[in-house]
């Protein structure tokens, strides 16, 4: 193997290196220690609680999953149209910044009440949270993106006569897109907070219930489960958008690796 | 013909900004070449803005083939010192952008897309990227954009080029091939072009007449006449008749640092 080989694999291995690190450390200190497992759980427990429960969690993390996915699509389609219409009009963009900013401010968790009295709970609170608190990276980073367009390249386009709409098509989207896609991943795992905190508070399905019953009955390792695998499909959507990204905006990066 | 024409004109930025330029009065000639010199500052793009409709002035008139400017005139070519190219554009979807946009092919750009390909080719050909058409505009040396932008501003066969510092950028050997290459196309198929630049021996070399502005804001300090016989060779630039003109600009130059 040769040395740029050496390093590309444990570049590739370094994650699970490290996981694996953090792994034993918490293990190793929870047995040190003599840390109780209704306090503070080992791997180990933790991974006995996933063999226990295995169903109910899958059933509850797939519910999860489903309200987070549905919120986050909402949150794209609509945060991709008040993006371009922000982005594209200095009038729009006056006018609702200073109401979307003072809307984001607002903590999500505060607006679960409401939207229980007005939707029930279960899983239409959750979609709506996870709905409300992921939308606003999209707007910022589309707008962001689109009204940071190079008044030359703008020049060149007028100058042939290009309209707004071409000019919005044949560039200013375009250019937009690293934004955009730097974006869903932060939505993606803002949504996953949003869904859960829903859950938590106002519903009888889904993780952040699951973890909610597990606590009233000290079953740490059934909470500590269900944190898990929250953090692992949160990477696993993670990863996805970013594969998506590489894709379609490698441009963005000159084709090399996305970092300095 | 006269193609442009400017009858007093004024421009300032702004309401009560300072003036851009002041009083200017010229004509450009159908298939005349112009260069316009001056130091940094003086105006030379705020004059392109106005001949390209995209500022309009706030004194005066401006025509464009007999009818006056109102609005960003269509199907005129423009290259900057930067090169603009799209980066998520090969080199020849780049070059055939103005072919979307202006209203003349736009509507035959799907049905004909393989002749204006060949057409694309043809001409990143004549100034020798041949073989580039499918590279990324980042995978091009500096020199090489400059080459595509130039392409991109021809393409349609506009009426008028502007050109604004296009070879700013780029190191002394390259500029003159690039000197060599504009002279060309220009040689063989004549159109209106407007030279924005820094280099006398580059304004020389290349223009039919040099105007000379003053520090801002600017003026028309002197019209010069350039009576080398063409087609010129790049030898001509080691000539006597050649050094004087040179030398008589620069001697314009430096008058107006030391008035200022
Ligand atoms: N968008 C703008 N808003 C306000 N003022 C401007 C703007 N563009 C240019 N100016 C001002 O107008 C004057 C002329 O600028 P211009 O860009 O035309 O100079 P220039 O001759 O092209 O200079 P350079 O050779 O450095 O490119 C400058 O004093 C500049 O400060
Ligand atoms: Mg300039």
């Amino acid at each position: 193997m040769t040395l740029a080989q050496r390093k590309r694999l444990l570049m590739k291995a370094s994650p699970w290196l490290l996981l694996l690190f953090l792994g034993l450390f918490w293990e190793l200190v929870c047995f040190a220690f003599q840390i109780p497992d209704y306090l503070f759980p080992a791997p180990t427990d933790i991974w006995r609680s996933w063999l226990e429960y295995r169903p109910q969690i899958i059933e509850h993390a797939t519910q999860t999953l489903f309200t987070t996915v549905v919120g986050f699509a909402l949150a794209v389609v609509f945060g991709l149209v008040l993006g371009m219409l922000v982005g594209s009009s200095p009038v729009i963009y006056k006018a609702v910044y200073p109401l979307m900013v003072g809307f984001n401010s607002i903590p999500k968790v505060a607006f679960v009440p409401v939207l229980v009295v007005w939707f029930g709970i279960g899983t239409v609170p959750a979609i709506l949270t996870a709905f409300l608190i992921s939308f606003f990276p999209v707007v910022v980073n589309m707008a962001t993106g689109l009204a940071t367009l190079e008044p030359e390249l703008q020049d060149v386009m007028r100058s042939l006569g290009a309209s707004r709409i071409d000019i919005l098509k044949k560039v200013a989207l375009p250019r937009s897109m690293p934004y955009f896609f730097a974006s869903l991943k932060v939505a993606i795992t803002l949504a996953f907070v949003g869904s859960v905190i829903s859950e938590t508070v106002a519903s009888n399905v889904g993780i952040g219930y699951l973890m909610l019953s597990a606590s009233s009955t000290m079953d740490m390792g059934l909470v500590f489960a269900g944190l898990v695998v929250i953090g692992v499909m949160g990477v696993v959507m993670y990863e996805l958008f970013a594969l998506v990204e590489r894709r379609m905006t490698g441009w963005a990066t000159r084709g090399s690796d996305p970092a300095f | 013909m006269d193609l442009v024409e400017f009858e007093n004109v004024s421009m300032r930025y702004g309401e009560d900004g300072p003036l851009a330029i002041e009083n200017i009065s010229l004509s450009v000639k159908e298939n005349e070449f112009v260069a316009v010199v001056g130091p940094s500052g003086c105006g030379k793009s705020t004059l392109m803005k106005l001949v390209t409709g995209l500022a309009p002035p706030s004194d005066g008139y401006v025509y464009l083939g007999g009818k006056q400017v109102a609005g960003p005139q269509k199907g005129v070519g423009m290259a900057f010192q930067a090169s603009n190219l799209l980066p998520w554009r090969t080199t020849l979807e780049n070059v055939l952008l103005p072919l979307e946009i202006v209203a003349e092919y736009r509507h035959k750009f799907r049905r004909e897309k393989t002749q204006f390909e060949e057409l694309g080719r043809a001409l990143l050909k004549r100034v020798g990227l041949a073989g580039c058409e499918h590279k990324y505009p980042w995978e091009l040396s500096g020199g090489m954009q400059q080459r595509a932008s130039i392409c991109r501003a021809l393409i349609h066969r506009p009426s008028l080029l502007m050109l604004d510092e296009p070879f700013g950028a780029l190191d002394a050997f390259t500029r003159e091939e690039l000197w060599c290459m504009v002279r060309d196309l220009w040689q063989e198929e004549p159109f209106t072009v407007v030279l924005v630049t820094h280099d006398l021996r580059e304004a020389v070399f290349l223009a039919d007449t040099v105007y000379v502005m003053s520090k801002g804001p600017g003026r028309i300090l002197v019209r010069k006449p350039v009576n080398l016989p063409r087609p010129r060779e790049l030898s001509v630039t080691y000539t006597d008749p050649f050094a004087d003109l040179v030398f008589e600009l620069r001697d314009h130059i430096g008058r107006i640092r030391e008035g200022s």
